[in-house]
């Protein structure tokens, strides 16, 4: 697999400093955003964003292409408008309600997709993730075309009213925190550098005596399950699920953020994220279609452009001066 | 009657799913071909069938050319078209890991589905069935329109002709042998890449002739491509794509299925394809023709 480019993390010299201070101004950003953008907007961005990141966890660390994350998303946004809304669940649960469906639904998925590598890897996944969306065409919960409206965003541990968009944006940034350190956590332990010896040499791993089976398939739905946390908290923010969602076009538009941002770089998916968001919201009122500018920045990226926004600054002269180093 | 349901209807049902059958046959054909010498998944597979089936319609409601005629032009068009997006693109990638081929088609795709939803709506545009083919026969069991019949066996004599020309001739011995080992055969004072452009543009073409033969049953519109893709790849995982013939004997047994489903168990029709695809995957992982897990 040479699908990443060995530009996951900075190197030891010197960076500490350097990288405190971008995280420190990083979030500084996060925390003042409001005051400057429509705070649905920032939301929409940080919920595709923490997807995004989610998904690189899986392509970029562990060097698996899943063309169905739609599924995972799109179906917890599924469940947590379903228990919000019908069961009357806090959104807390609701979320975890999300959350847990859309892990069990990776472990079916990964389950029977890791039994081929590679390329079919990504066709099997795709064939899957469509089967769910045709399940939830026809299921009764799901309203078919009209999908679950109206969900209510209630109150967070009972006292905090979400539906004042400023508590629901410190909420939503609050998860997407709480997501990425996770996502960082699993990277830096003993499983994540056993996954990214999957993702540089598979045979080795498992002549090393590691069961490369259990591992892909704990990654799969690690990745499934924050993806269901981001879609959980989507479903609250916009108040809605439906099958767009859970469409393949969804799954198509989370690689291109990770792609566009950088594979296997840890923020660089908030970038892709913005990137598409901001592009999806400035054409929303056009006439000219999305997809043909996505399928051309697709094009360019991959020809072009692969190491995504982050991988290249990570790698260009003023990255390696902040000691962002390419990594051998 | 079988098994309670009326013959007619069976029969019926057991048409259109040799019709889908046909289809699914050419493009996974397709495909099998592409991904064994470019080891590149083309998802731009499913556009360039669209694009055959709109360059049928804009030859006829343009310039006054009818169905005959674009059978042969539309496929030539888009392996044209086919054979520069290799020459020029595609052929940076080879590269790479398979996956990059895949993400770039599958950008390929969206640009095209894209240009021609926003020329022409995503509504579909009628195509009529060729004067020759038009109306029907009765077999004396069932009602057979001869046009159905007509895609049946034609892509049936087109599938069995790919087959032919790749295990019996020097032009097929020549792919064959660059898809085991294409520098030795380089060596050989052979273009290989030439060769490359040339199974691309091939494999286009083919999905492109589909293209054509779906515009009278189908409606002409940009999302007909999207729509049968992923059920293609979904046919591609069952029968492995180590070899041709079992590309086209998958795509048929697996159109006949869902044309059974439709029988039985209407519900499960769309998806009776994916979900023979896990039964397969997990007693059978490589695929019922595969050689590669």
């Amino acid at each position: 697999m040479t699908l990443t480019l060995d530009i996951d993390k900075p190197s030891e010299k010197k960076p500490a400093i350097v990288q405190t201070i971008f995280l420190a101004a990083g979030l500084a950003l996060l925390v003042l955003a409001p005051l400057f953008f429509y705070p649905v907007f920032l939301m929409k961005l940080l919920c595709f964003a923490l997807f995004a990141c989610a998904f690189n966890l899986l392509l970029g660390y562990t060097g698996l292409l899943s063309f169905g994350h739609a599924a995972f998303f799109g179906g917890a946004a599924y469940f947590t408008a379903h228990a919000v809304k019908e069961w009357g669940l806090p959104p807390e649960l609701g979320i975890l309600v999300g959350v847990m469906g859309a892990a069990f639904l990776g472990a079916i998925i990964g389950f029977l997709a890791i039994r081929r590598q590679g390329i079919y890897f990504a066709m099997i996944t795709l064939a899957l993730a469509q089967m769910f969306y045709f399940f939830c065409l026809q299921a009764e919960f799901t309203k078919g075309e009209d999908g679950i409206q109206s969900v209510p965003r209630g109150h967070l541990f009972g006292f905090i009213d979400l539906s004042q968009s400023t508590n629901m944006y410190y909420f939503v940034l609050g998860v997407f925190i709480i997501g990425v350190a996770i996502i960082w956590r699993i990277i830096h332990s003993p499983f994540g550098m056993i996954l990214k010896s999957i993702r540089e040499n598979e045979t080795r791993a498992v002549s090393l005596g590691y069961s490369v089976r259990n591992y892909k398939l704990a990654a799969f739905v690690m990745s499934a399950a924050l993806t269901g946390l981001a879609g959980g908290v989507k479903a609250l923010v916009f108040q809605f699920a439906t099958l767009t969602d859970v469409s393949w076009q969804m799954s198509g538009e989370v690689i291109l953020m990770t792609l566009l941002g950088g594979i296997g770089t840890l923020i660089g998916p908030l970038f892709g994220a913005g990137l598409v968001v901001t592009l999806q919201n400035y054409l929303a009122t056009s006439e000219f279609p999305v997809t043909i500018i996505t399928g051309l920045v697709f094009m360019v990226c991959v020809l072009l452009f692969r190491r995504g926004i982050v991988g290249e600054f990570y790698n260009s002269r003023l990255g390696r001066k902040l000691g962002f180093e390419h990594r051998h | 009657m079988i098994f309670g349901i009326p013959l007619q209807a069976f029969l019926g049902q057991l048409l259109i799913g040799l019709i889908n059958g046909s289809f699914y046959a050419l493009l996974s054909l397709g495909l099998a071909i592409i991904f064994g010498l470019l080891r590149v998944i083309n998802f731009a597979h499913g556009a360039q069938y669209m694009l055959g089936a709109f360059f049928a319609w804009m030859l006829l409601s343009y310039f006054g050319i009818g169905y005959w005629p674009a059978l042969i032009v539309a496929p030539l068009a888009v392996g044209l078209v086919g054979a520069v997006i290799e020459r020029t693109m595609l052929r940076r990638l080879y590269t790479l890991d398979p996956l990059y081929g895949l993400l770039f088609t599958f950008g390929l795709a969206l640009t095209i589905e894209g240009t021609f939803r926003y020329l022409y709506g995503a509504s579909g545009q009628p195509y009529a069935t060729p004067a020759a083919l038009a109306g029907g026969t009765n077999l004396g069991f069932m009602f057979l329109p001869i046009y159905r019949g007509w895609v049946i066996a034609f892509s049936l004599v087109v599938c069995i002709g790919t087959w032919l020309v790749i295990e019996k001739t020097k032009l097929g011995s020549y792919l064959r042998a660059a898809t085991e080992n294409p520098i030795l055969v380089q060596s050989f004072g052979i273009n290989v890449p030439f060769l490359l452009t040339l199974t691309y543009a091939l494999g286009a073409a083919l999905a492109a002739l589909a293209g054509v033969l779906a515009a009278p049953i189908y409606q002409v519109s940009p999302l007909m491509g999207s729509n049968i893709i992923i059920v293609v790849f979904a046919v591609v995982v069952v029968g492995g794509m180590g070899s041709i013939m079992g590309a086209i004997v998958t795509g048929y047994l697996l159109g006949v299925a869902e044309g059974l489903t439709k029988v039985f168990y209407p519900e499960a029709s769309n998806i009776v394809i994916f979900v023979i695809m896990a039964i397969v995957l997990l007693i059978r992982p490589a695929g019922l023709f595969g050689r590669d897990v």
